[in-house]
């Protein structure tokens, strides 16, 4: 078999040291945020090393390197995800990526095909991360436009049923997450885009949860906006990224305006650069651009297919190992279908930051909370959970270290 | 085990049984607060008659940390002038910023010195606060309302 966890667990420095007392490091919590491997803490280095000037201006050689390290990043992200390069824009985090389109589909004049009134839907799903919740919640707040979702079903899929009244010919934007960051459900974007098409919406897709994970490829999926951050696919903070279909993004108005998205300014106007520059005010976030590029290299060289053929084999054994514990309730798909690695869960009525900190003095990191997603907590009648999020340096060890950790937490807890 | 610094026993006592929990009717302040990043609540009646704390009672759910605190603090509170329970939430305060180099005064704090194991732990210092915090939001507001 090509993949190797035990070879890929060399490549993350961060598995050499131990934690609490000398234990092995057993870190579940990739869904928060996953490890860097060498090649990426080495890339980043190595621009600031040497190679740092800002890009796309200067007239010398190391503007030249800088420009051409973080414009080969943007090619090496565009090849990652199946778009163009001139798709692919550079941001500080997901979080921003989502809130440019809002922002920017709320500076959209009459005309636009972007612009809102009292008249039109937005579509969200009740199973969204915060940050593909609230900019959807502004924007209708501001312009008037109704805020729409689907609903979460109580076997944690969406709840497709009544697609027709829910996306309709006044809604403008489906923002829907490609998988659940709290339940592992995997959604069926099919029927969403077809629909959303169908009535001229867009469709925003928050990719977190999915690009490190799996191969996504934007064409095969016909979104229309993707974003997802670089730091959960093993690439540094400080860098998110939005992908947009070429002919939206040249609609789309500026969301940040200022220098290096211009193309000619006067004391009172300004035209805008094309895409991507239009919407990358600034000097970029170089460094970590070229972190990502690196990271999403690594991950191709591994093979998406074969990250994603690891994660399902674990994720089999987690949910067969972690449904034989007493008193143990999955929140989140039971079955081994279109679900990801990630695992939420009660254990009897022992508080989740209770189970989190026994589980931490084993070793195991874990999440535990609403983990940005408030109205699906409530949804599913948990107040908080703890998230077991596995990745391609996880093996069946660290599943292991949880269940006994687990059985620790109610052996511990069980003694008053 | 640096675990048993942290959960007591009297903490898993307060825990597993909460003194005071279930709202009175009757209060001169009432409070909700929420420790947002882990979605834990409270929600607290403190009913204050000529300056005294003659009743606190609460309600929510939380971790065991955040449940026995509150418990605990109910107990010592009740009965209690409000700048005497000014006191004891000042010195409670600066035992959870101790970082684990305080033991807290049992004088003061009475049972609640337990909690000293808490302040090694800089992710609950928060869980430990909740209750606290809402009661001295409710006294401030008994505080005007008396006056």
């Amino acid at each position: 078999m090509s993949f190797s966890v035990a070879q890929v667990r060399k490549d993350f420095p961060i598995f050499e040291r131990t934690i609490r007392d000398g234990k092995r490091l057993v870190y579940l919590d990739s869904g928060a945020t996953a490890q860097k491997p060498w090649v990426v803490i080495n890339a980043e280095s190595d621009f600031y090393s040497k190679h740092n000037a800002a890009v796309h201006r200067g007239a010398h050689q190391l503007a030249e390197e800088a420009t051409d390290a973080y414009e080969g990043a943007r090619e090496m992200v565009a090849t990652f995800i199946g778009g163009q390069e001139s798709e692919v824009i550079f941001t500080k985090s997901a979080t921003e990526s989502i809130n440019l389109v809002a922002y920017a589909m709320g500076n959209a004049q009459p005309g636009n095909r972007f612009a809102l009134s009292a008249s039109d839907s937005i579509v969200v799903t009740e199973m969204e991360h915060h940050a593909n919740l609230i900019p959807w919640q502004q924007l209708a707040a501001r312009t008037g436009a109704q805020l729409k979702w689907f609903n979460v079903t109580q076997d944690s899929r969406l709840d497709l049923s009544n697609i027709d009244q829910v996306i309709t010919a006044n809604t403008k934007v489906v923002a829907v997450t490609h998988q659940s960051n709290v339940l592992g459900t995997i959604n069926p974007l099919d029927a969403i885009v077809r629909r959303a098409h169908e009535v001229g919406a867009v469709v925003v897709l928050d990719a977190c949860q999915s690009v490190p994970h799996m191969s996504v490829n934007v064409a095969e999926l016909d979104v229309d906006f993707l974003a997802f951050s670089g730091h959960k696919a093993v690439g540094p903070t400080g860098v998110g990224v939005l992908w947009g279909k070429a002919e939206l993004l040249d609609e789309l108005p500026p969301f940040l305006t200022g220098g290096s998205m211009i193309e000619n300014v006067t004391m009172t106007t300004a035209t805008w650069a094309p895409v991507p520059q239009k919407f990358e005010a600034g000097v970029p976030n170089m460094a970590q651009a070229v972190g990502l590029g690196a990271a999403c290299k690594y991950l191709s060289e591994l093979g998406m297919d074969a990250v994603r053929e690891h994660e399902i084999a674990l994720t089999g054994y987690a949910l067969e190992k972690m449904s034989s514990i007493e008193g143990i309730r999955i929140v989140g798909p039971l079955e081994n279908v279109a679900r990801g690695a990630t695992v939420s869960f009660t254990l009897a009525d022992i508080h989740p930051h209770d189970i989190g900190q026994y589980v931490d003095s084993q070793g195991v990191a874990v999440r535990t909370g609403h983990h940005c997603a408030w109205p699906l907590a409530r949804a599913m009648n948990v107040p908080a959970t703890t998230r077991a999020s596995f990745y391609l340096y996880n093996d069946e060890r660290d599943v292991d270290a949880l269940v006994e950790a687990l059985l620790g937490v109610r052996k511990y807890f069980g003694r008053f | 085990m640096e675990l048993d610094s942290l959960y007591q026993e009297v903490i898993l006592d307060h825990y597993k049984h909460p003194q005071h929990k279930g709202l009175s009717p009757v209060y001169t302040a009432q409070v909700s607060h929420v420790n947002t990043s882990c979605g834990d609540e409270i929600t607290l009646n403190l009913n204050v008659e000529n300056n005294v704390i003659t009743s606190i009672t609460w309600d929510g759910q939380g971790c065991s940390i955040s449940q026995a605190s509150v418990s605990m603090l109910s107990d010592l509170v009740t009965d209690k002038t409000l700048e005497q329970a000014d006191a004891i939430v000042k010195s409670f305060s600066e035992l959870m910023a101790s970082k684990g180099t305080a033991a807290g005064d049992p004088e003061i704090l009475e049972d609640a010195v337990v909690f000293a194991g808490v302040s090694k732990f800089p992710g609950r210092v928060k869980c430990a606060l909740l209750g606290w915090m809402a009661f001295k939001d409710a006294a401030i507001q008994s505080q005007g309302e008396s006056k």
